[in-house]
């Protein structure tokens, strides 16, 4: 052994080694690696320099910190036609982020429901339920938007509709619902006076549910008594803010949609296009999801529900505590990717006009400053950070859950 | 006493068997059993049963009232408002007028068996891939098909793609002459350099003479934007798929190796493309490609999305092989080592063909994803079956139609993507018995 | 892995098919070279540029490029179109992907000069306008406070609206669409009380619906959209031969030349400016390095601005747009091409 790794020694250093000794190529390979990867950069960047300046063009993201000129119907924070492209960049980007919060809440609650009810014993459910999976996923996305903002369009009543003596429309749920062609309007808060101390008493009794599941778990690591958690949890949740709210006086008043010149003005006014792009990539996102979880709960063997059971556990304990925990660790991973995919579709936005990021910088700020390439690597690198930061958040969740190998 | 005896407590003979109570055989018990076994149960399928009844009664008049044969939007209100009094009908005749455009695009009517034959080609130059019984020798044809592909659907002599296909096959032979001296590094590169004079110097000039003095087979020649509708999707995902799959594989070895600059070069590549929704990839492709290549150099659209594609796939298909790697047995490994292959050879003989096999379900997931994308082309101006259907709206005579092209262009898409999911879900239950 | 080696061949192929080299020193000569015009068009505005039933494009802006195809090359048919959205149009030119782009585009400062683009002339002068239906009883765009506006994304007429209405402190919803098409469709779907955008698609859309008496087009026009053809910037020759092409089929109408009585003319008059037009005195042709019959050939193959405009968007056609500015400069429009001297 000893002779054999000293012999090379004994030559001192040469050439070939770089290419026939195992210690040595790696590193050759790796410069070499190096080197053409280098190459092709620059190649790149120096074939964009040319063009750009062949065009007279240059690189300079200063056009961010001009008018921006447009509007945007949806805006989460203030946003007029005088505010710079910056602001209408993050306007594009927060409404991004609401449709992807929002569809991978719905596209959850979907998929559970599907994939559990595709087990179900229901003979008739679980035909269903796999005729809504197959159909959502074997066909493209955009189609489900497109197809959904149709049905929205054509098949809802204009606000005309609600009009006049005898209208042919009219609004849901005692008048507080208005489902048009424009959108649908829900009642919307109003935070009078004073509101500020139920938020405030909603919070701390947040802070007090948490603090009550710990207490419950010690208590009944140390006793072995069970506490009824559930009640007292919704007791905490609803009495304290409850009772603070009528001693303010009732500060919170919802404000109802009404019809007011052309349109409905006040409630929440929720648009088509983010209606039917929210459906749309729910559903579509939720026919994977439920796949996912049935997947998940089929591969707990059934021996794991029989040993609960034999140990006198109740059906929902079961669930809680053996089986669950147990689906979640093949289920979470795979979501990952999911929710990940919902945010990268979110960007099909265009299709419906909602206004996203991909509309707002990717669209009307790229077209009307004509700065492509500044624009699409911007855009590229945000869409880049939030899928960055959404699966690094998921992997921590996924960490936590994971088996803990001893 | 004697009467006591003969009495017996016993039954003697077999009472004749009797059928089981109503409720507990046939079709009452099943529907016991699968329908109305409890309370919530009960309640399930009666939801189930109205949604089914809702949603039928609101479609099957219209799916099957439909007029088939009018020449616009129009006419079709005429005959139903005629034939119902009303026109809550379909109007298939969209369909009878536009279909060959949906499908083919814009591609020359008397050129559509081209079109048809690549297809078909396609399918019998995939069944060796995908199915084990097929004969070995269609590889053949599976090697072949690209060429052909090309020279079907484009056109021209088929000197071009030939003197294409001749440089695959110099640089084969050079590899294999070169493999002798047992250095994989040096095969490779006199591989891809006789390959690369062969294409760059040599090929044009004999293509140029051969096309003068011998135009064989020359077909119609079709520009890139004719081809549209369900061919153009087929065209970007198959090739994107065919293309990515050696990217792939590099990509997944780099992400694996041990080499630390060329393993941070594939995981950020990897991640970028995976990171990035798709449609800024195809917006790159048609206003910013142009940027990256030498002044002067343009691509037609088509190509370019091609291209875009198939770094888009080659991302998502790295990670599907390095699954395949990761779920090879160690010992495959350790076996290769034993018997003293280098690197490449143990992939190439041991690790790889067993690797991409296992790929294949994952390889046909990635496949039916990047189909189902192809519909966003339509966003960069080229006429997929979406875009045409834009275009048909476009048209006076068909304005205001949607149901119909939707239910169309759905239909298409859900039979071949079923189809593929059930082969991939059968290829997995294959492949778990015979791991086991 | 060899098979897959194998399917590499398709990217070589392809490029080996799909790389030219376009953008010469001289756009002219890469045209002549190649044989064909690369001209930019609208993937599908009625009249303007919309491909028909066999994928072949016709239209108003299609005509410019025949012309131009016809002074160059001598065969108006000679084009090959490539379909740009709004998004794509600059930077097709500009990458040398088209030669010319005639695009319904609006002729603006930054667009000019910002953007470098050369925009030789307007073909069509529209202006921005609204629509809404009739039972709205609206009449003025003054009274538009608190609508919802359908609106195509990405184009001038975003940032016009979003002024307009600023500029007289009204409240409005911006509807974004996506294409002429989708936005018709929600109009009409009552999802938007109004539609905007430029006088003429509005006439031409109006014109195709069902019941075109229940919409009116308000009076206020709230930008002025002078459309026309465009060229990149730093081949001026290129730019002239574009130009001339329009100005031809311009003054051609003016003089009365037309794709009849092009041919009969050509054998001399006694006004020496159609002469120097069409090529029977003087060297105009040489001048911009073309064939002496260039205007000779745009007038028999494609006609005169007039004829253009009544054949594609005409008062007899389902378009059926006016005159109005786009009328010859003797006839009280804007429509004049400078001397042909």
């Amino acid at each position: 052994m000893t002779t054999a790794t000293n012999t090379p020694e004994d030559h001192g250093f040469r050439l070939s080694q770089l290419i026939y000794d195992t210690r040595y190529r790696s590193i050759t390979i790796q410069v070499i690696a190096m080197l053409a990867f280098m190459l092709i950069a620059a190649f790149l960047i120096r074939n964009t320099i040319i063009n750009l300046s062949a065009l007279g063009k240059d690189i300079d993201f200063g056009f961010l910190f001009n008018r921006a000129a447009y509007d945007i119907n949806q805006q989460i924070i203030p946003y007029t036609s005088d505010d710079p492209h910056w602001r209408a960049t993050l306007v594009g980007l927060l409404n991004t982020l609401l449709i992807a919060v929002l569809g991978c809440i719905l596209a959850t609650i979907i998929g559970v429901i599907a994939g559990v009810l595709r087990l179900s014993k229901n003979w008739l459910t679980a035909r269903i339920m796999t005729f809504y999976v197959e159909s959502f996923r074997n066909i493209p996305v955009l189609l489900w938007i497109l197809a959904f903002m149709a049905v929205l369009s054509e098949a809802l009543p204009a606000p005309r509709a609600f009009r006049g003596e005898d209208p042919a429309a009219s609004m849901w749920l005692w008048d507080s619902v208005a489902v048009t062609n424009r959108g649908t309007y829900i009642p919307a808060p109003v935070w009078g006076d004073g509101s500020l101390f139920v938020i405030i008493t909603f919070l701390l009794s947040l802070l007090g549910i948490w603090a009550f599941g710990k207490y419950s778990q010690r208590r009944f690591e140390t006793t072995g008594q069970i506490l009824p958690n559930f009640w007292i949890k919704l007791a905490i949740f609803f009495v304290p803010s409850i009772l603070v709210y009528f001693v303010m006086g009732r500060p919170i008043t919802l404000s109802y949609p009404e019809l007011k010149g052309f349109n409905f003005g006040g409630g929440l006014h929720m648009r088509n296009s983010m209606l039917a792009l929210w459906l749309a990539l729910s559903f579509y996102t939720g026919s994977f999801i439920a796949e996912i979880v049935r997947s998940g709960i089929l591969a707990i063997s059934k021996g794991q529900t029989e040993a609960a059971f034999a140990l006198g556990l109740r059906p929902s304990r079961t669930m809680n505590l053996v089986i669950l925990p147990q689906a979640l660790r093949v289920i979470i991973p795979p979501l990952i990717s999911q929710y990940l995919n919902l945010t990268k579709n979110s960007s099909l936005a265009l299709a419906v006009g909602y206004m996203d990021l991909r509309s707002t910088l990717g669209g009307t700020t790229l077209n009307t400053t004509g700065r492509e390439l500044e624009c699409m690597l911007l855009m590229m690198l945000i869409y880049l950070i939030v899928s960055l930061l959404i699966s690094s958040g998921m992997n921590v969740y996924n960490k936590s859950v994971r088996l803990k190998e001893r | 006493m004697s009467n006591t005896n003969s009495l017996s407590y016993v039954r003697k003979e077999m009472l004749e068997q009797q059928p089981a109570p109503r409720s507990q055989v046939g079709f009452t018990r099943w529907v016991r059993e699968n329908l109305f076994s409890g309370w919530f149960n009960s309640i399930l399928t009666i939801v189930s049963i109205f949604v089914i009844y809702k949603i039928l009664a609101g479609t099957l008049p219209w799916l099957f009232g439909g007029v088939w044969d009018a020449t616009s939007l129009e006419q079709c209100r005429t005959i139903l408002t005629e034939r119902f009094g009303n026109t809550h009908y379909a109007c298939w005749a969209v369909l009878t007028e536009r279909w060959n455009q949906l499908l083919y695009g814009f591609y020359p009517e008397t050129q559509y068996w081209r079109a048809n034959l690549a297809f078909v080609l396609m399918l019998a130059s995939l069944a060796p891939v995908l199915f084990d019984k097929v004969p070995r020798k269609m590889l053949y044809l599976t090697m072949a098909f690209p060429f052909l592909l090309v020279w079907l659907v484009w056109g021209g002599t088929i000197w071009g793609v030939t003197s294409v296909a001749v440089g695959f096959i110099l640089g084969g032979v050079a590899f294999k002459l070169v493999d002798r001296f047992g250095s994989m590094a040096l095969s490779t590169i006199a591989a891809v350099a006789v390959a690369l004079i062969w294409w760059l110097f040599i090929g044009p000039s004999v293509v140029g003479g051969l096309n003068a003095v011998a135009p064989l087979g020359h077909l119609q020649e079709v520009q890139s934007r004719d081809l549209g509708g369900f061919m153009i999707c087929v065209i970007i995902g198959i090739s994107g798929i065919a293309l990515s799959l050696p990217i792939g594989i590099i990509l997944a070895l780099g992400r694996q190796s041990d080499l630390f600059i060329v393993k941070t070069i594939c995981v950020g590549f990897i991640e970028f493309i995976r990171g990035v929704p798709l449609i800024t990839l195809l917006f790159t492709a048609s206003l910013l490609l142009n940027y990256f290549l030498p002044p002067g150099t343009t691509f037609d659209l088509t190509l370019r999305v091609i291209i875009m594609v198939t770094l888009f796939s080659s991302a998502y298909m790295a990670e599907v092989i390095r699954g395949g790697l990761a779920a090879l047995p160690k010992g495959q490994y350790e076996a290769a080592d034993a018997l003293g292959l280098d690197y490449w050879k143990a992939q190439r003989l041991i690790i790889m063909p067993q690797a991409l096999k296992i790929s294949i379900p994952g390889i046909v997931n990635t496949f039916i994803g990047l189909f189902k994308d192809t519909t966003l082309v339509m966003f960069i101006g080229i006429y997929d079956m979406l875009g045409l259907s834009n275009a048909i709206r476009a048209n006076a005579a068909w304005n205001g139609i949607y149901w119909e092209l939707f239910i169309f262009i759905g239909l298409v898409f859900w039979i071949c993507c079923f189809a593929m999911s059930q082969y991939s879900q059968w290829l997995e239950r294959k492949l778990r018995t015979d791991h086991r | 892995m060899k098979k897959s080696v194998f399917l590499g061949a398709l990217t070589l192929a392809g490029l080996a098919a799909g790389t030219a080299m376009a953008q010469d020193s001289s756009t002219l000569a890469a045209v002549k070279e190649r044989g064909v015009l690369k001209c930019g068009v609208n993937p599908g505005t009625p009249g303007f540029a919309a491909p028909d039933a066999n994928g072949k494009f016709v239209g108003f802006d299609v005509d410019v490029c025949r012309a131009v195809a016809a002074a160059v090359l001598g065969d108006s048919e000679a084009v090959e179109y490539t379909p740009l959205t709004s998004a794509v149009r600059f930077t097709a030119l500009a990458s040398g992907e088209v030669d010319m782009l005639a695009r319904n585009t609006t002729w603006t400062f930054s667009r000019d000069v910002d953007l470098k683009n050369t925009f030789v002339g307007v073909n069509y002068y529209d202006g921005q306008g609204f629509m809404v239906p009739k039972d709205l009883g609206v009449s003025s765009a003054k009274e538009l406070g608190g609508a919802t506006v359908c609106i195509e994304t990405g184009t001038t007429t975003e940032l016009n609206l979003a002024d307009y209405f600023r500029v007289n402190n009204m409240e409005y919803e911006p509807v974004p669409v996506e294409s002429f098409t989708e936005a018709q469709t929600q109009f009409l779907a009552g999802a938007c009380d109004v539609y905007t955008t430029d006088a003429s698609a509005l006439a031409a859309s109006r014109a195709s619906f069902e019941n075109p008496e229940g919409y009116v087009v308000l009076p206020e026009i709230i930008s002025k959209e002078p459309l026309g053809p465009l060229v990149r910037h730093g081949d001026d020759n290129w730019g002239d031969i574009v130009r001339w092409s329009l100005n031809a089929m311009v003054a051609a109408e003016e003089y009365g030349v037309t794709s009849a009585n092009a041919a009969e003319l050509a054998n001399g008059t006694e006004n020496p400016e159609i002469n120097r037009l069409l090529g029977v005195e003087g060297e105009l042709g040489a001048m911009l390095g073309l064939d002496n019959a260039w205007a000779l050939n745009i007038l028999t193959q494609v006609g005169n601005y007039g004829e253009s405009f009544e054949k594609n968007i005409g008062e007899n056609t389902p378009v059926g747009l006016a005159r109005g500015l786009n009328a010859q400069w003797t006839e009280g429009g804007l429509i004049y091409s400078p001397p042909f001297r």
